[in-house]
């Protein structure tokens, strides 16, 4: 039994990472990885034989921090998530730094800044115990074999199809109808130079141009951008203002010298 | 509201004449269809087969696997995924997996056995939801488990954004060897093991 284990590819203890020797600033680290922030964490709280409910927060915040300092420094990307935790965890430790208010009634609870993370380490420990209970049922079952495929289960395909296949193939079916309509239809492409050139015979034409109605005479997302793009050029460049008669109104481009 | 797709169990039309049968001859009916069948085959889809009770074919099926216990050969009959299942027992893996030269299939990383168990019991669950408990993203694992078939996709939440709600797959259950989702140890269960009050 024993050495069958050792055929499986990872061992549920054996994968966490370790932080095997320490000589002064510099640790040594046996690579695996972490689940997450909240994993490394209580890694280092069990590492310091530390209780939950009471977390010396300072030391685990210095050691969370350094060890993030090492993974920067071995090029692994560092998670953003982990970051959000260290913020937290600074956040924590200065809070704790406060003074009491004088002002603040005596009998006043005062609710421990560490509360929230450890109500929330104590939550993920249970999902972690349960990924770990899922893990052994799932090597169990790797031992046991159901009976070979025979002839008639080809037959019965359908049942096995699940709501993710259909998506998969629906998208299937949507990038190939994608392609389809990119072949069929050519557009006209019209240029940053001719869109200024055309918006500017508009506006000095009427006077004014309303930008809701001009936007919504365009048909394609390249044509708004660089109607867009046209408008702010404009606006930059000639005696074009851009005007607003009252709030929530549409936006109107006025040439200047029309009054 | 929820897209999941109601398997439904085929029922096979027999020309046979409306007769009582043996309960020895119900039995070794039940026997092959179980091993036929391609999937845990639910004693509602062997009762409508045999057309028979479906209290009857309970109490056939228990006794049939309570005589492949008794036997202790190299088969098990059982319940597995709300149905019944033959398959071998784990005893003889080592030779079983001889024969077939398979290797154990790529298990599943930490962080998708994770997931998975945030799926599991929170259900129906929105990717935030199971950041909160994590504290990391995980959508790589949930990519993972949805190719794997071991999760579904249960509509969307209606709230803001309207993020899709995943639970897990009858997959997940044979995956685990779970009867259903009730076979799952309380996650209430685990609090006592991982904080122990120094």
């Amino acid at each position: 039994m024993h050495a069958e284990q050792e055929q499986y590819s990872f061992d549920f203890h054996k994968e966490t990472a370790e932080i095997v020797a320490e000589s002064r600033d510099e640790l040594n680290l046996k690579l695996g990885e972490f689940a997450g922030p909240l994993d490394l964490l209580l890694y280092l709280i069990r590492q310091e034989q530390a209780n939950i409910f009471d977390i010396p927060i300072a030391r685990i915040t210095d050691e969370y921090l350094n060890y993030i300092r090492i993974m920067k420094r071995l090029d692994i990307a560092v998670a953003a998530d982990f970051l959000v935790i260290a913020a937290q965890l600074i956040e924590i430790k200065s809070r704790m730094l406060l003074p009491r208010d004088p002002l603040a009634a005596e009998d006043e609870e005062i609710e421990d800044p560490r509360k929230e993370l450890v109500d929330r380490l104590l939550e993920y420990e249970k999902f972690k115990a349960a990924a770990e209970m899922l893990y052994e049922r799932s090597t169990i079952e790797h031992a046991v074999f159901p009976r070979g495929v025979i002839d008639s289960d080809e037959h019965n395909a359908e049942v096995n199809a699940t709501v993710f296949d259909i998506l998969t193939v629906f998208q299937k079916i949507l990038a190939r109808h994608k392609d389809e309509v990119k072949m069929e239809i050519h557009r006209e492409e019209i240029s940053l130079a001719d869109m200024i050139r055309n918006l500017k015979t508009r506006i000095f034409a009427a006077g004014e141009l309303n930008i809701a109605e001009f936007f919504e005479s365009l048909e394609t997302k390249r044509e708004l951008v660089t109607a867009f793009v046209a408008v702010l050029e404009i606006v930059r460049t000639e005696s074009v203002k851009l005007l607003q008669r009252k709030t929530f109104a549409d936006i109107i481009l006025k040439a200047e010298n029309s009054g | 509201m929820a897209e999941t797709i109601e398997i439904i169990e085929e029922t096979v039309e027999t020309v046979e004449e409306k007769q009582p049968r043996e309960v020895a001859d119900l039995s070794r009916a039940v026997e092959a269809l179980i091993f036929v069948a391609d999937e845990p085959i639910s004693t509602r889809a062997l009762a409508d087969v045999l057309e028979e009770e479906r209290d009857l074919i309970d109490s056939v099926v228990e006794e049939l696997a309570e005589s492949y216990e008794e036997r202790r050969g190299g088969l098990q009959i059982r319940q597995i995924a709300g149905g019944w299942q033959i398959s071998t027992r784990t005893e003889v893996h080592e030779d079983v997996r001889r024969l077939l030269k398979s290797r154990p299939s790529a298990k599943l990383s930490l962080a998708a056995l994770e997931t998975l168990a945030v799926i599991a019991y929170k259900q129906p669950v929105t990717v935030p939801e199971i950041l909160e408990i994590r504290g990391v993203q995980s959508a790589s694992a949930i990519k993972t488990l949805l190719e794997k078939r071991l999760i579904v996709t249960k509509g969307h939440k209606e709230t803001v954004g309207r993020p899709m709600q995943y639970g897990t797959s009858k997959e997940f259950l044979i995956h685990f060897g779970l009867k259903d989702l009730s076979d799952l140890p309380s996650i209430e269960d685990f609090e006592d093991l991982v904080s122990p009050l120094t």
